[in-house]
């Protein structure tokens, strides 16, 4: 009796355990060798990309002292919303107090905030923020169609390839990163600027008139590309946050 | 019948008389037959259901969700495609826009495209289990379901089964597909359109007939063993070659060489040889290279390591350690003495300027590049065996090479490359078992996969690997069987050729490398289709003597080519009276004469209704505008009936151009013509033009 029962406590363990799909994290973390105080962004904040794509340049964060000296040796664990990759998700920071990560955006398109977080002496976790910008294919659309028709005058960043137009024009436009204005115009002010021109919204004429150059979807995908870019954010849908 | 000991008692409990043995017998049975409904209800499908139901009720337009919410196994049948998808059972929120904010999977509204649920489905684009009803069956690649949900990155490859052409929204499909056809891959593997065409390269990978003539046994030994360390921008791909096998390679190139028609005067190997030593010289040979805008083309790396200039022709960091003086000043002479199809421009230059440009190309050496490159006369062994390894390597796929086929499918045709079955793929050790994972792996490191392979090694960025396996994956059996309703097919090659003089005058000087005309041809430079209905003759002429740049902000420009009178004549004619637009009739509007007030009606809309300012220069001290061309000459290059066509729809003339469409009344545009048309540019430099 009591070996068949003892066969049967077996039998049941040996099932629940080979059909538990619960997979532990094997990622070891490596071991910090310093602390420092503070954590500062160094480069790779704000960058867009396709959803599921590799950010085009990677994040660079860095480890200060109280002094504000870079600190070498620095654990920096950087965490994000479910999706997102990060290649890797821990380091030491390097001999100029930097950890750099490459990110890979998650399948959903909106904003991404990262946490880039380091210990101090007194084991406290110091954060910092960093956002990223997933595109869906209507942002990525309206992307390449500002790249084409607005970048030259709405974008104030010159290259020799390209240079812009915004510094030569008497009214300046508004680059689409600015939330603080654009935010407060409807899709259907956006639509009409875009279609008709600057006079439809009483505003300068130099904006000239898209409708009858890009059909409606193309300007609603400009559109959404504008919302999804704007900063601060546009307070409508799609943004993921970092999970605790 | 009698049961050993515990299980005797229990048989005498339950089954002793007739109606408890009936009455255990009914229940067990009950039970049993509850699995099938239980099995049901604690479906994945159902709990999913059940959540979408909780979700949606704490909604405040939870009537209308409620409305639109159908329970059970949902289902899009598309006979044509194939497709059965019962995704929206579980993903019951895709058509919901109202729901744009929720993050939880399956519940988030599928996002804006271009196409409707009901006609296409969801495997068509994501690929992964339509049929399936649980959740690991549907997205993963299990034992009886093998197709594996598209990850995002991939995604964009679903759009080119059915779209040949390329895509403003996809971005990524369109970096493969230029890749696949700019690396060469199509040289060995023949990829084919739904349509039956097959996909030709765009490189040009170069004639090896004549090697001999224009480089060194140590250079081909050196290129061989690594391609990057002479251009880090050249497509030839790294074959890992042992120092033998490139050692005898290259013996049978070189020996396998024929003389080429090259022109060699002696003056302007002098005169190189002069200027490649003397800081001075090669200064002044540098503003010639600079006036020549052979930059517009080739690119060289400066001192910083950049690589400064375009990417048309090959670039030209280290042409000194590479090419043979005689070879080079031919070239610069006329490159279709030596390989006639090039799309280098025939300059028209004196010897002393193809000695200057030779010089100064010559300086432009690595000397560590040879430094370590030591190799013997061959025997004739080694030479034999380069011949063998020319042809297992599949060298004359790309190249032309004396008494060696061009192979017939070298490597595996990938027509139907994005529907493998993973189960018919070699993995390497580490690559996930995935038809994606494995094409790139493939493409990043083809050599892991085996010993005795021979695809090289190429140089691709992570973000051209993703952009190629999305162009390979849309290669796939789906896209070949569409119901011809939905394809798009890609618009047919153009192989437009201008005819008589005019147009071997075009071939020579190779206008299609910049220009495109009639779907044929570059578009580093104008679409020229319609050149004739556009400009002035006297312009025409005037611009081939001495191009100058239309556009203040552009660094790539037309190129002098020191053209002959007879020649230009020869251009212009054929351009005006063949490629003109039969929207517009050049000479339906007067050049000048148009009456004061209507030239000032058309300033005034100039520079307040339409704001044409704010991309325009006609008033140097005033105005700013750096997108569209400068036009205080306006009225002395364009014809009055361009102006008047484009200012009612510039796209209909010139698609894609940047200039919108402004719906202006045939008054309006007018006005604008004549104001434009007054613009000849001042007198002083019209006098100096004549």
């Amino acid at each position: 009796m009591k070996r068949t029962a003892c066969i049967l406590i077996v039998l049941a363990a040996a099932f629940s355990v080979g059909c538990s799909r619960s997979s532990t994290s094997t990622t070891s973390m490596p071991k910090a060798t310093a602390y420092g105080a503070a954590i500062v962004e160094s480069s790779g904040g704000k960058q867009t990309a396709e959803v599921g794509t590799p950010l085009a340049q990677p994040v660079v964060v860095q480890v200060n002292d109280e002094q504000g000296s870079a600190v070498t040796g620095a654990l920096v664990v950087l965490r994000g919303p479910n999706g997102i990759y990060l290649d890797p998700a821990a380091g030491l920071t390097d001999s100029s107090g930097q950890f750099t990560s490459n990110i890979s955006m998650g399948t959903i398109p909106g904003r991404y905030q990262l946490v880039a977080s380091t210990t101090t002496k007194m084991s406290k976790a110091v954060d910092l923020k960093i956002e990223e910008i997933a595109l869906g294919y209507q942002e990525t659309l309206g992307s390449q169609l500002n790249d084409q028709y607005c970048a030259r005058c709405h974008n104030q960043e010159s290259s020799a390839e390209r240079v812009s137009n915004y510094d030569n024009l008497e009214v300046k436009p508004h680059p689409f990163t600015e939330g603080d204005t654009l935010n407060k115009m409807s899709d259907a002010d956006l639509m009409a600027i875009i279609s008709h021109g600057g006079p439809a919204l009483n505003k300068s004429p130099l904006m000239a008139p898209y409708g009858y150059t890009l059909s409606k979807s193309e300007m609603q995908a400009l559109i959404a590309y504008i919302r999804m870019v704007s900063d601060p954010p546009y307070g409508a849908p799609g943004i993921v946050y970092a999970q605790k | 019948m009698k049961l050993p000991g515990p299980l005797e008692k229990l048989r005498q409990k339950f089954f002793g008389n007739t109606i408890t043995a009936f009455g255990w017998t009914s229940l067990i049975l009950l039970i049993l037959l509850s699995v099938a409904p239980a099995k049901n209800f604690f479906a994945d499908w159902h709990r999913y259901q059940r959540g979408y139901e909780r979700l949606i009720s704490k909604r405040s337009d939870a009537v209308t969700l409620r409305r639109h919410f159908e329970p059970g196994i949902q289902q899009i049948w598309l006979p044509e495609m194939g497709v059965v998808d019962r995704c929206s059972t579980c993903h019951s929120a895709l058509k919901e826009p109202t729901l744009a904010d929720v993050a939880i999977q399956p519940y988030r509204p599928h996002p804006p495209i271009p196409h409707k649920l009901e006609e296409f489905g969801c495997v068509v684009c994501h690929r992964g289990q339509g049929t399936a009803t649980s959740v690991e069956d549907a997205h993963k690649s299990t034992l009886a379901w093998e197709e594996p949900l598209l990850p995002a990155k991939y995604l964009e490859s679903s759009c080119g089964q059915c779209h040949q052409q390329d895509l403003k929204g996809t971005p990524q499909l369109n970096l493969g597909r230029k890749t696949l056809r700019a690396y060469g891959c199509v040289h060995c593997h023949t990829v084919k359109q739904p349509d039956g065409t097959v996909i030709a390269g765009t490189d040009d990978p170069p004639s090896l007939a004549h090697i001999a003539d224009k480089t060194t046994r140590e250079w081909v030994y050196a290129w061989l063993k690594d391609p990057q360390a002479y251009s880090t921008t050249t497509t030839m791909p790294n074959f890992k070659l042992s120092d033998e096998d490139a050692r005898d390679v290259s013996a049978f190139l070189i020996s396998s060489s024929t003389p080429a028609a090259l022109k060699v005067v002696q003056a302007s190997l002098d005169e190189a040889k002069k200027v490649k030593d003397d800081a001075g010289l090669l200064t002044k040979a540098s503003s010639l290279y600079g006036e020549s805008f052979c930059a517009s083309c080739h690119a060289v790396q400066n001192a910083a390591g950049n690589l400064v200039g375009g990417n048309i022709g090959p670039e030209l960091t280290k042409i000194g350690s590479k090419a043979k003086p005689e070879w080079l000043q031919s070239w610069v002479r006329n490159p279709h003495d030596y390989d006639p199809p090039t799309g280098m421009p025939h300059y028209r230059f004196s010897d002393q300027e193809v000695g200057d440009l030779t010089g100064f190309l010559l300086a432009k050496a690595d000397a560590d590049l040879l430094a370590n490159v030591h190799l013997d006369a061959p025997t004739g062994e080694q030479v034999a065996h380069g011949r063998r390894l020319v042809n297992d390597y599949g060298c004359a796929s790309c190249h032309v090479i004396n008494g060696v086929k061009k192979p017939e499918n070298f490597a595996p045709e990938l027509t139907k490359i994005g529907s493998k079955p993973s189960t018919q793929l070699a993995f390497a050790p580490g690559v996930p078992h995935t038809l994606y994972d494995y094409i790139g792996a493939k493409i990043k490191q083809p050599r892991a996969f085996g010993t005795g392979l021979k695809m090289p090694q190429y140089t691709f960025t992570p973000v051209q690997v993703d952009g190629l396996v999305n162009a390979l994956l849309a290669h796939n059996e789906r896209a070949l069987t569409l119901p011809v309703s939905k394809t798009v097919p890609a618009p047919a090659a153009s192989h437009y050729e201008p005819a008589g003089k005019a147009g071997q005058l075009m071939n020579d000087l190779n206008c299609f490398s910049c220009h495109a005309i009639n779907g044929r041809g570059g578009d580093m430079a104008p679409d020229l289709t319609w050149e004739g209905s556009s400009v002035q003759r006297d312009w025409l002429v005037q611009f081939f003597r001495n191009p100058n740049t239309l556009r203040p902000a552009l660094i790539r420009r037309m190129p002098k080519f020191n053209l002959t009178d007879a020649d230009i004549n020869t251009l212009t004619d054929y351009i005006l009276a063949v490629y003109q637009s039969p929207k517009v009739d050049r000479d339906s509007m007067p050049l000048a004469g148009y009456p004061a007030i209507q030239v000032e009606q058309g300033k005034q809309l100039y520079y307040s209704k339409y704001g044409c300012q704010s991309c325009h220069i006609i008033d140097t001290k005033l105005d700013k505008g750096y997108i569209g061309p400068t036009l205080t000459h306006v009225g002395s290059r364009l014809t009055a009936a361009w102006i008047y066509n484009w200012m009612k729809d510039p796209s209909s003339l010139r698609p894609g151009t940047q200039e919108p469409k402004r719906n202006m009344s045939d008054d309006d545009a007018r006005a604008l013509t004549a104001f434009l048309m007054s613009q000849k540019g001042s007198e002083k430099q019209e006098a100096k033009k004549r």
